[in-house]
């Protein structure tokens, strides 16, 4: 991400000050790298949509993504039916949230935002891909019950969403050192040294990891459902070009030996 | 009119249809002859020669990609991100429409970039093509006007504040600053009413008028013939010519610079399409990361960047803090008392440079840095209308130039690419120093080109280009 702030226009624009995303991303943690992999994968593809559908999908809308479209990833229309919609909902419908806004905004401080193109928003070009932030951020639970959720975010600090997927993890919290500032003898920070599992979830970590993995690859695969008929066609496309290009670089050597 | 050829009743179908056409429609035919058949362009052309005729074609692929999008784009606040992500997902092909036409947006600067690049080293812009220069420093700034307009419409949080940021430099004009804004954005926030002009400007007013430009500056280059890398007009008099009166050094541009071309177009439509279909956010530089989030009125984001091709001049701006304006006035009380030494001047010019130096400095010390900052950022474009009569170099050429104005270019060009490097930065303590420093090379170099581009040795310019046979 590009990070700029005109001192000039510093009246002009940043009235609003720094949000709690602005924030996350600001320093912060290391990025986890997502494994790239799981976007071949059609079963992981198909577990991340269903993961998303039944976890996400009851707070967070996908405005831009039909149920449909999800045959891309190897599900039937049937599969979709049967598995992933309400009975009123319809096969070529987006996937909306009947939660209010107003009213999320009330509960949780803050609204849901809209999960279809998340994963391009969120990428950083010094930190990651959108995908490492969402794959670092969703393992970097634990509890916190100085917050009104009873959680907190290593990656996203008071972050509003509780842990949606505690029971798959299970409890854990998190352990912090006191260090004296460096900058500042007179003041301490607490710098992240571990988590403790409290109560252990339904997963191990590495199944927990891997669900997480799945899951955001989904996500990944839904902020641009076209990307992987883009890559290949691309590949096409850039071979073809080659042998234009020899095609034209002798086509203008044959017209061009004339010129003395 | 025209004489009516007949022809003879057994000539073939296809000689028939063109004398049909030639008695109806005479000046198509003439026309392919001034601008391809026989408009002879000097053989010497090299890789810099390439990006016209590339600029050519990404204005052609913007036009097309930009009527498709037009058919499902919706230019309206509430529907205008959705109906971006409907091309990206539900039209068949938009993806590629759409990422063509963003990639297009950024290719277009590239290689108009390096195309003034090419006329500023070889002197192109010279008598007689001052003309040819003009109009393309119009298309210029009508291409940076249409990459602004265009960049609200896909309505994320980039397109939203962005356009607020830069909507809000007119404001900094003194006097009527504030209502100059208002009329832009049609609101007093960016909103839908700012969407819809913007909207219509990026889609009908400037394409006309860059179309019109454009026409306009093949127009003029080829009454006046093309320059070359030696700076050598083949077309001059004393300029060997042929039994038909053409240049022995000119050739048809077609069919030899039409196949010459193709090789470029080629080399340039594979890089463009690895682009395309590998990295089309190209590392959000191309599409910006925060852009994917919807415009939100009520959330300035951290950091507002204008796109990478705005950012040499947005760092100019940048650079324009009150320690620069203080510098600005020194500079100018500096050059008014050499020229006041230099003497030769009489009662009244002398006159004329005291008063003008002290309204100058009065003038910059009256209005805030930020109006200056406006002014330098404009002034920074508006300068290169102004280099055909700043070069008063005895040769077109960099090539028979001295070679110490070989690194002035170098080191043009360097501080261009560090200032467009420290406007996607945030600012810095050191790095407002180096743009200021960038600031004042840009401008020192055109405006002290009078001087410094006749001085020192030059060398010899041959009697015909140099050509090496292929």
């Amino acid at each position: 991400m590009k990070r700029i702030i005109a001192t000039l226009l510093t009246s002009l624009c940043l009235g609003a000050g720094l949000t709690s995303t602005a924030l996350a991303s600001e320093g912060g943690i290391e990025w986890d790298r997502f494994p790239t992999h799981k976007m071949n994968d059609l079963a992981a593809l198909q577990n991340g949509a269903k993961i998303f559908v039944n976890y996400c999908l009851n707070c967070h809308s996908a405005n831009f993504m039909r149920y449909n479209r999800l045959k891309d990833i190897g599900l039937t229309e049937e599969q979709i039916k049967g598995n992933l919609l309400f009975a009123s909902e319809k096969v070529g419908e987006t996937m909306k949230v009947s939660l209010d806004p107003k009213q999320a905004k009330d509960w949780f401080g803050a609204t849901p935002p809209d999960l279809t193109v998340i994963a391009r928003s969120r990428a950083d070009g010094a930190k990651g891909t959108g995908a490492d932030y969402l794959y670092t951020y969703l393992r970097k639970y634990y509890r916190d019950e100085t917050k009104a959720t009873g959680w907190n975010n290593l990656a996203f600090p008071s972050v509003a969403m509780p842990h949606v997927l505690w029971e798959l993890q299970g409890v854990r919290t998190a352990k912090f050192e006191e260090q004296k500032d460096p900058h500042d003898p007179s003041k301490v920070t607490h710098v992240f040294k571990d988590f403790v599992q409290v109560t252990p979830g339904t997963m191990t970590p590495q199944q927990y990891d891997e669900s997480v993995a799945d899951l955001v690859a989904y996500l990944q695969w839904m902020g641009e459902p076209a990307q992987g008929q883009r890559f290949r066609l691309g590949i096409i496309v850039v071979l073809f070009l080659l042998g234009f290009t020899v095609f034209a670089w002798r086509l203008n050597a044959s017209y061009w030996k004339d010129i003395k | 009119m025209a004489e009516f050829k007949e022809i003879s009743p057994n000539a073939s179908a296809g000689a028939k249809l063109e004398n049909w056409l030639h008695n109806r429609f005479p000046t198509a035919f003439d026309a392919y002859k001034v601008h391809m058949s026989e408009y002879y362009a000097p053989k010497n052309f090299n890789f810099w020669y390439f990006f016209g005729s590339l600029a050519l074609l990404v204005l052609v692929i913007q036009i097309v990609t930009g009527i498709f999008l037009v058919m499902h784009y919706k230019p309206d606040a509430a529907n205008a991100f959705a109906s971006v992500e409907y091309i990206m997902r539900d039209v068949p092909w938009g993806w590629l429409i759409r990422y063509m036409h963003s990639t297009g947006a950024s290719a277009f600067f590239i290689v108009v970039y390096l195309h003034m690049f090419k006329a500023m080293i070889y002197g192109s812009y010279r008598k007689p093509r001052e003309l040819v220069w003009i109009f393309g420093c119009l298309i210029f700034l009508m291409l940076m006007a249409e990459a602004f307009f265009g960049y609200l419409l896909p309505w994320g949080q980039m397109s939203y504040w962005g356009a607020q940021v830069i909507v809000n430099l007119f404001s900094a004009v003194p006097f009527v600053g504030p209502d100059l804004a208002l009329l832009i954005r049609g609101d007093y926030v960016v909103s839908d009413a700012t969407l819809n002009r913007f909207f219509s400007f990026h889609v009908i007013a400037i394409p006309l008028v860059l179309i019109g430009l454009v026409v306009a500056h093949l127009f003029a280059l080829h009454d006046v013939g093309s320059n070359n890398p030696d700076g050598i007009d083949i077309k001059a008099k004393d300029q060997p010519k042929d039994e038909h009166g053409h240049p022995v050094d000119g050739i048809p541009f077609h069919p030899y610079y039409t196949v010459h071309d193709m090789v470029g177009v080629s080399v340039f439509l594979m890089v463009f399409s690895a682009i395309i279909f590998f990295a089309p956010e190209l590392g959000g530089y191309f599409l910006e990361f925060n852009n994917f989030i919807p415009a939100d009125p009520l959330k300035t984001p951290p950091h507002i960047a204008p796109v990478w091709y705005f950012t040499p001049f947005y760092s100019m701006l940048r650079a324009t803090t009150d320690v620069m304006v203080q510098v600005l006035c020194g500079v100018i009380a500096i050059s008014a008392i050499i020229t006041l030494l230099r003497g030769g001047l009489s009662t009244l010019g002398k006159g004329i440079v005291v008063v003008g130096a002290v309204v100058g400095i009065a003038l910059l010390l009256t209005f805030d840095a930020k109006f200056w900052g406006v002014v330098v950022m404009g002034g920074a474009v508006i300068i290169l209308f102004f280099l055909p009569w700043l070069d008063h170099s005895p040769v077109k050429s960099i090539r028979y130039r001295p070679d110490w104005h070989k690194y002035l270019y170098g080191i043009f060009v360097a501080l261009f690419l560090v200032l467009g490097y420290l406007g996607v930065k945030p600012p810095s303590d050191a790095g407002t120093i180096v743009s200021q420093i960038g600031t004042l090379y840009y401008f020192g170099f055109f405006l002290l080109m009078p001087w410094w581009s006749k001085a020192g040795q030059f060398k010899p310019v041959p009697d015909r280009v140099t050509f090496h046979p292929h």
